[in-house]
């Protein structure tokens, strides 16, 4: 995209919302700032109808700054929490059903990949554990076993949350939930493992209490799609509405399964996906030394 | 593959020259899409689909196409369909029955979504029991969905509403979804003479910038919405947008009605259309009823045919026009429900005059002769 798309046409500068012309005047478009560069831009979600002390809205905003290239993203969401947030993004997006993302995705990507043969379009797929565990697990795997270049970014609340707390596949073993009443019978699916298996050329677990890593990660698994493999990366970000925390403690509580070893921050590379991290690293450089 | 020239629509549906062709109805989906200038097309089998996909494949591999591969379910497959159009391309795919049934959560989300997807569905029974005979029920839950319907008869039919399809569905008043349904193994696994345009010529490309929505490839400037608008918990707009939006599919499809009468040369076919009774068909009951007809005309009754081509948008007026001045319209229907005798009811003024029969299902053939019954009551 041109950035020159988002000027506004003289005479309307008046009319024109105050978020629209900080967007223009100050987006992140074609300026490749980062998570430590929050604060000094305007972000490209503006404000969000998610629950106080959301993990999740926390981890979007951060992937949201963290993309590398946000000018030639398309994201694509499912029906949860995180496709409320959606239509208030400045990208473009979709959300099509629950479930189907990766196949979404998959069309999207080959149809940007012959539109624009020259040009880097990075698709991301955005969902939450429901859609992406559950219902969606078979298109998410099959877009892995054909090696689609697409980012997946799960958003681990724990919970089926936008329907009223029901136990998801990544809720913990035990965990009191509606729709198991008796507790959850079966530990958290380990996805990662099987994104390495399926054929992710990079994995990573990750939380918005480590924003910085987070950053990262989300910019190493969008640069790996573009060229060498499917990423994934799982962001933990469990829901205070839903196992009743005060919003506040969001972040600590993550900090707390961090340490009790229940959530492990974790890095898979492929060699291939390594050396092609390392070789833009070494071109990088190159580039501000110029 | 041969080098292809771009023609107007126009010249590739009425001028080219045709050549005649002895070939089943899966080879004249093959033949409908060499010259449709299809971007992807994505595939998964099911009987009777399975080898009209199958052919596409191989003109893919022969270059005809930029992109084809399996999905891994109908629904997967409807969805990468839906991800394609959003992201500017021309698609293709075919299903049937239960991979119908499947995927049906895609096919109002198609059409909400105001996407020029064509898909052609080779009709089969729905289980259980387990069927892979012919049956036109499912056709019965499509009628509500928003995709415009057009019903062939044979594989002549095939080829020319598939290659239509692509130039109603892409008009930007229109800019909906079109199932192009046919009979499975009825007219997909029988052999006939269809008269079709060089390989050599193709439609012009889609352009995704004539869609009235914005195409997902951050060429354009991103609002903040989405593409399809989406209804926030209570929040009176959102109830009045979606509901306005539902409407609009409606209008899209309304507006469809000159394109299709422009290319189809309209929504229904008649022969003898004054007579007193009319059998009225869609699909390969039209070749029984045209068979019927004949037999009753030599009989001596004062009988015509209606060919229904059009089913979204439904031919209403030319409809109750008709019936008014007939006795009765015999509705014979390949399916249990009687879906087609439903609506054209829901649109005649004197709904006695309807008879909804004769109907066989589960795969199995109509006889003429049950059609000539009915004719011959109406006379008694």
């Amino acid at each position: 995209m041109s950035k020159g798309l988002f000027k506004i046409s003289p005479g309307f500068e008046d009319v024109m919302p105050a978020e629209y012309k900080e967007l223009v005047t100050n987006g992140p478009y074609g300026r490749d700032l980062g998570i430590s560069d929050l604060g000094t831009f305007k972000e490209l979600i503006e404000e969000h109808p998610l629950c106080a002390g959301c993990a999740e809205a926390l981890a979007l905003r951060l992937i949201l700054a963290s993309l590398p290239n946000p000018e030639d993203t398309v994201i694509v969401g499912s029906t949860g929490c995180s496709s409320l947030l959606f239509p208030q993004v400045a990208v473009q997006n979709i959300h099509s059903l629950f479930g189907n993302q990766n196949a979404v995705a998959t069309g999207l990507k080959r149809a940007l990949r012959l539109r624009f043969p020259d040009k880097v379009k990075d698709v991301a797929v955005i969902a939450g554990d429901g859609a992406t565990v559950d219902i969606g697990l078979d298109m998410v795997m099959q877009s892995w076993f054909r090696r689609e270049l697409i980012t997946t970014i799960m958003l681990d609340n724990e919970v089926y949350a936008n329907t009223g707390g029901q136990e998801s596949g990544m809720s913990p073993q035990g965990a009191v939930l509606n729709m198991a009443p008796l507790g959850k019978k079966f530990p958290k699916v380990n996805l990662p493992e099987i994104a390495r298996e399926a054929g992710c050329a990079y994995v990573a677990t990750i939380s918005p209490a480590l924003p910085r890593r987070l950053g990262k990660v989300v910019r190493r698994a969008i640069l790996v799609a573009r060229e060498i493999g499917p990423s994934y990366v799982q962001i933990f970000c469990p829901c205070p509405t839903n196992f009743k925390w005060p919003s506040a403690q969001v972040l600590q509580k993550i900090r707390d399964r961090q340490k009790e070893g229940i959530f492990k921050v974790r890095e898979y590379v492929s060699p291939e996906a390594e050396a092609y991290l390392a070789r833009l690293e070494v071109v990088k450089q190159h580039d501000e030394e110029q | 593959m041969t080098t292809q020239q771009v023609v107007a629509p126009e010249y590739l549906f009425f001028e080219a020259e045709r050549e005649r062709r002895f070939m089943t109805g899966s080879e004249a989906v093959r033949e409908a899409i060499k010259r449709a200038n299809v971007d992807m097309a994505i595939s998964y089998p099911i009987t009777p689909q399975s080898e009209s996909m199958h052919l596409v494949g191989d003109i893919y591999a022969q270059g005809y196409l930029k992109e084809y591969f399996r999905g891994e379910s109908e629904f997967a497959v409807m969805a990468a369909v839906a991800g394609a159009a959003m992201g500017g391309v021309r698609v293709f795919t075919a299903t049937a029955g239960p991979g119908t049934l499947r995927a049906f959560e895609m096919f109002p989300t198609w059409a909400g979504a105001r996407l020029p997807v064509v898909c052609a569905f080779l009709t089969r029974g729905i289980n259980s029991p387990l069927t892979i005979q012919p049956d036109t029920i499912e056709m019965a839950f499509l009628l509500d969905t928003g995709i415009l319907m057009f019903h062939a008869e044979n594989a002549q039919d095939l080829y020319d509403m598939i290659l239509k399809a692509f130039v109603v569905a892409e008009q930007t008043d229109v800019h909906i979804p079109v199932g192009v349904f046919a009979d499975g193994f009825f007219v997909t696994h029988t052999r006939e003479e269809v008269a079709v345009a060089p390989a050599d010529l193709k439609l012009p490309p889609y352009n995704p910038y004539s869609a009235p929505v914005p195409v997902m490839d951050m060429e354009n400037v991103p609002v903040r919405q989405m593409r399809d608008p989406f209804v926030m918990k209570s929040n009176f707009i959102s109830y009045a947008a979606h509901a306005s939006w539902q409407q609009e599919i409606l209008a899209a499809q309304e507006r469809a009605r000159k394109h299709v009468r422009r290319y189809l040369g309209g929504l229904l076919d008649t022969e003898h259309p004054e007579a007193a009774v009319l059998v009225v068909a869609a699909g390969t009951a039209v070749s029984q009823g045209r068979e019927a007809v004949a037999a009753a005309r030599r009989e001596g009754l004062d009988v015509g045919l209606v060919k229904l081509k059009s089913l979204r948008p439904f031919p209403r007026e030319e409809l109750r026009a008709l019936a008014r001045q007939a006795r009765a319209l015999i509705v014979p229907e390949f399916n249990r429900v009687g879906w087609l005798a439903r609506e054209i009811k829901s649109v005649v003024e004197d709904t006695t005059k309807v008879i909804d029969a004769p109907r066989v299902f589960g795969g199995m053939t109509m006889p003429p002769d049950l059609i000539l019954d009915q004719i011959r009551r109406c006379y008694a």
